[in-house]
């Protein structure tokens, strides 16, 4: 069993070293007053340096990541992180400066914020620029408070309604629910994209919006997009779109040339920044002109001196998080924009697109293609084709016992059994085939050996875990000594 | 072709031929042409590492030289010493490169670290559960004004002015877009009278939600309020630099319900501001309402123990527009070098940071009150920092750049006010440094 911290840790064990400090005799005169003495002490592990470093490492063994093999999670873009990214934002004289320093002694800092909103705003066509939230779901907040506060300024407070189709991601709605409005739903057509005349049916004067990722989650671009965004424009609503797919994008078609009027990007998707197990990611918003006083911010501008100074948007919905958003993600993203160039990534985008086409044209053999058309830069199949008594949960955690980590998996809702495949540009001709075959094989088993997925994984650190007494009974802290909660 | 795209022309060609199709070009034949970019986007060309390092170099040369100049700015991020092993075991690949821990098989590193924080956040806040965290402290707590509103069915939200502005204006934000109120109460010397704080608490008061210490580094003294608050069915959130919670009451002895502050203290360097990372407990009662990622301890098929993300009926991918939080990505990474930093140190070492940093502002107001020219603000139980007042603060900043020297934050340019901020970085000599430095130019 892998223990954990507190199972190695021992009293009188330390890991750091203090010098003599030389305030000591002068602190001798302080006292904490008992009302705001800490009566408890907390518990937390005493292991020595070596120790610790060792389990982590141990830990880290018992993860799979980008470096260790292909990871092709749909919507999640996981491409390589490029290692010149690491180097550049763990320099000390950006790592090391303070938000609150004067505008005068962080130039460097400002002038790289100013210039990424260059080359986002270039990307998207939006002529507005926002880095501040930190997340996919924080800028479809965002967005969606621009909308509110412009729907506000506009006298439509009655519109209330954002229209996002079946197929979203499931932070649309929430972050809709969050922003105060209201979602509806619109069903997808037998091709896998919008209902159209499910839509007009949808679209009233109380409509103050319609979200959609595009290509969408099926890894399909909107054949009708500019008619979808005309409508919603058209009895005076805004279009969002949600760019966690923008990798299918770059270089080619833009959300401002869609029709689109506000936009997230996912740095840690699109720009290459790494998603560190779980975040921190970034989620920079970008808008039309009319919008572009509703920001967040600060925003980083440049004087004709080559001088950057932080100002709010004139109508700003305000600050959506800390100081100026996640720089650290920032530098890594205005990296990747220089080593890969203009031309670079379009490139990106053209061989995610490839790829995506190519793995599907190759499988779709033994599993279910439920959308027979050209896919984007991802493409949903529906389970096997002769699935037998074997599910896709069965054909994800076969995949770990290849030492693969599986696609996503029952999402998008609307597909069942679906298995979400996004390869990415990263990976080779070599390295997709593995993938298809250790695929095709496990079609194979499903028939011939269905209890080798039942089973799996068998070679991973752990076996199948139960989910469902712990969301019964949770236990969601270390037990001291078997100690209740 | 690019370094980072592993395709040959020959295995380009290989798979068009297998998709059935000519070109590249022809796998968008779907995109309307109205659609189409019509010329490349304006970007410039690519370059190579050397170029880009030494671009990026002399960028950050265009910042002032950490390592030259004495910093006293804290105010929300504060720079503290960082173990060398956190950066180290951070860049372990196979930690960073890694998504959301979706399959629980293979991600059970990131599943078990996540794990070990919730409890350190637990012991340390004394409340007993905690998420896998927030963007941010600020974000955090206007997410607890949420869960507060939530479960109380109430809508407005009460802060003390003394709250930071970086987190009164995230709260303005987030409420108001979702048509909540939030009402401030005014303060006295610095901190909040619990007697004012009563004639504030009417049955719509969802929370109170109070940071301490607070912007001005003083301490709230709570006594008291959780029993107003919960006599009117109302809740207590209580923000902390959790870095002070070794030496002082924590949130679960003053009687919070809710928990939240910022993480950046533990293990993360100041980045600008982020990323950083935004912790958040609660009660057991308030467990379901969290929202957030958690990490629950179970069993696997053979009886051996593992992790996995839990209690997912709240979130958004299972409950869409009813769940308890659109957040989805959150500050995995920085979670993992706290919870190293935590291990790393132990309460021997964070309590040993927060006393050197307590007793250095201790010694630096001590110091800085026999000045000329300087007034210290109030009276009262600070952390490590503290507001002092003086003629011309423009002037004492400009002065003081000088000598390599940003003495503070100027919180109050009207009334000249400077938040003065020391950590265990800051050995005797600094303090004296800026001491001596204060008198030459107030002189």
């Amino acid at each position: 069993m892998q223990k954990n911290i507190y199972e190695i840790s021992k009293e009188g064990r330390r890991g750091y070293y203090f010098d003599t400090y030389d305030l000591e005799d002068y602190s001798k005169s302080f006292d904490i007053p008992d009302k705001f003495r800490r009566e408890e002490a907390p518990r937390l592990p005493e292991v020595s340096e070596n120790y610790v470093v060792r389990h982590f490492t141990k830990l880290s063994n018992r993860n799979y990541g980008v470096d260790t093999g292909m990871y092709p999670l749909g919507s999640c873009t996981m491409k390589y992180n490029p290692k010149i990214n690491e180097v550049v934002a763990a320099m000390p004289n950006f790592s090391h400066t303070h938000p609150s320093w004067r505008e005068k002694h962080v130039q460097g800092n400002m002038k790289i914020i100013n210039e990424l909103q260059g080359m986002l705003s270039e990307l998207t066509g939006m002529p507005g620029i926002s880095l501040q939230p930190a997340a996919g779901s924080h800028g479809e907040l965002t967005g969606l408070m621009i909308m509110k506060q412009y729907l506000i300024d506009q006298g439509d407070v009655h519109k209330k309604n954002i229209i996002i189709p079946d197929s979203a991601h499931g932070t649309n709605p929430a972050s809709v629910a969050m922003a105060g409005f209201i979602a509806k739903e619109v069903k997808s057509n037998a091709e896998g994209t919008i209902d159209m005349d499910a839509l007009s049916q949808l679209i009233d004067e109380n409509t103050a919006g319609l979200m959609l990722t595009n290509p969408n989650t099926l890894g399909l671009f909107e054949k009708d997009i500019l008619e979808i965004t005309k409508r919603i424009h058209d009895v005076g609503g805004l279009v969002y779109c949600d760019g966690a797919n923008m990798n299918a994008n770059m270089g080619i078609t833009r959300p401002l040339e869609m029709g689109f009027d506000i936009v997230h990007l996912n740095l840690h998707k699109t720009l290459s920044t790494p998603h560190g197990g779980g975040g921190p990611g970034s989620g920079p918003v970008g808008v039309v002109s009319s919008l572009k006083d509703y920001l967040p911010g600060p925003i980083v501008k440049a004087s004709d001196e080559d001088f950057y100074t932080f100002e709010m948007p004139a109508k700003s919905i305000g600050h959506v998080k800390n100081y100026f958003g996640n720089f650290g993600v920032y530098l890594r993203a205005y990296v990747y924009f220089l080593t890969m160039g203009g031309e670079g990534l379009k490139l990106a985008s053209q061989l995610a697109v490839l790829n995506a086409n190519y793995m599907k044209a190759c499988l779709k053999e033994a599993y279910k293609v439920p959308y027979k058309a050209l896919c984007k830069h991802e493409f949903v199949l529906a389970g096997l084709k002769e699935p037998g008594d074997v599910s896709t949960l069965d054909v994800a955690k076969r995949l770990i016992d290849y030492k693969v980590h599986p696609p996503t998996i029952y999402f998008p809702l609307i597909v069942e059994q679906c298995l979400m495949i996004e390869p990415t540009e990263s990976e080779s001709l070599e390295t997709l085939d593995d993938y298809i075959n250790i695929l095709l094989k496990i079609a194979k088993e499903a028939k011939e050996q269905p209890e080798l997925l039942h089973n799996a994984p068998t070679t991973a650190s752990v076996r199948r875990l139960d989910e469902v007494s712990v969301a019964r009974n949770p236990v969601l802290s270390y037990r001291f000594n078997g100690e209740e909660q | 072709m690019h370094p980072y795209l592993p395709h040959t022309q020959a295995d380009i060609d290989h798979m068009l031929q297998k998709i059935g199709v000519e070109s590249i070009e022809d796998l968008f034949t779907d995109i309307d042409a109205k659609a189409l970019l019509k010329s490349p986007m304006r970007l410039p060309k690519a370059e190579s590492e050397g170029r880009v390092i030494r671009k990026l170099t002399k960028l950050g040369e265009s910042n002032i030289d950490t390592a030259n100049w004495l910093s006293f700015v804290g105010g929300g991020i504060y720079e503290h010493l960082i173990p060398t092993i956190v950066p180290h075991l951070i860049s372990r690949s196979e930690f960073y490169t890694a998504y959301t821990p979706y399959q629980p098989e293979i991600s059970q590193g990131t599943l078990q670290a996540i794990f070990e924080y919730q409890t350190m956040i637990c012991e340390l806040t004394g409340l007993q559960v905690a998420n896998a965290s927030h963007y941010d402290g600020s974000t955090a707590l206007a997410e607890a004004a949420f869960m507060a509103c939530g479960a109380t069915r109430r809508d407005t939200i009460l802060i003390p002015d003394t709250l930071s502005p970086e987190s009164k204006n995230v709260l303005r934000t987030y409420l108001k877009y979702k048509d909540l109120n939030l009402v401030e109460v005014p303060s006295k010397d610095g901190v909040v009278d619990s007697d004012i704080l009563k004639d504030y608490i009417h049955d719509d008061v969802a929370a109170y939600l109070v940071a301490t210490p607070n912007y001005y580094g003083n301490l709230e003294d709570l006594t008291g309020v959780s029993e107003q608050l919960h006599a009117n069915k109302s809740l207590l959130v209580i923000m902390s630099n959790p870095m002070s919670l070794s030496l002082f009451k924590s949130p679960g002895e003053w009687g919070a319900d809710i928990a939240v502050g910022d993480g950046q203290v533990f293990g993360n360097p100041m980045n600008f501001g982020g990323p950083t990372l935004g912790y958040m407990a609660c009660t057991e009662k308030l467990m379901r309402k969290m929202p957030g990622r958690i990490v629950g301890e179970t069993l696997d098929l053979d009886g051996k123990r593992g992790y996995v993300l839990t209690l997912q009926a709240r979130e958004q991918h299972i409950r869409r527009e009813k769940a308890t939080s659109n957040i989805t990505s959150n500050e995995a990474l920085n979670v993992l070098a706290a919870t190293i930093y935590l291990s790393t140190m132990g309460l021997a070492g964070i309590y040993e940071v927060a006393r050197r940093s307590h007793i250095n502002a201790c010694y630096l107001r001590d110091h800085l009150k026999g000045i000329k020219g300087i007034k210290i603000m109030h009276n009262q139980q600070i952390f490590n920092e503290f507001v002092i007042q003086v003629k011309d603060s423009e002037e004492v900043m400009k002065s003081l750049e000088l000598f390599q020297i940003i003495p503070g934050i100027i919180i109050d340019h009207e009334q000249n006010l400077l938040l003065i901020t020391t950590t265990e970085v800051h050995e005797k000599e600094d303090l004296d440094t800026l001491v001596v430095a204060m008198k030459e130019v107030l002189a």
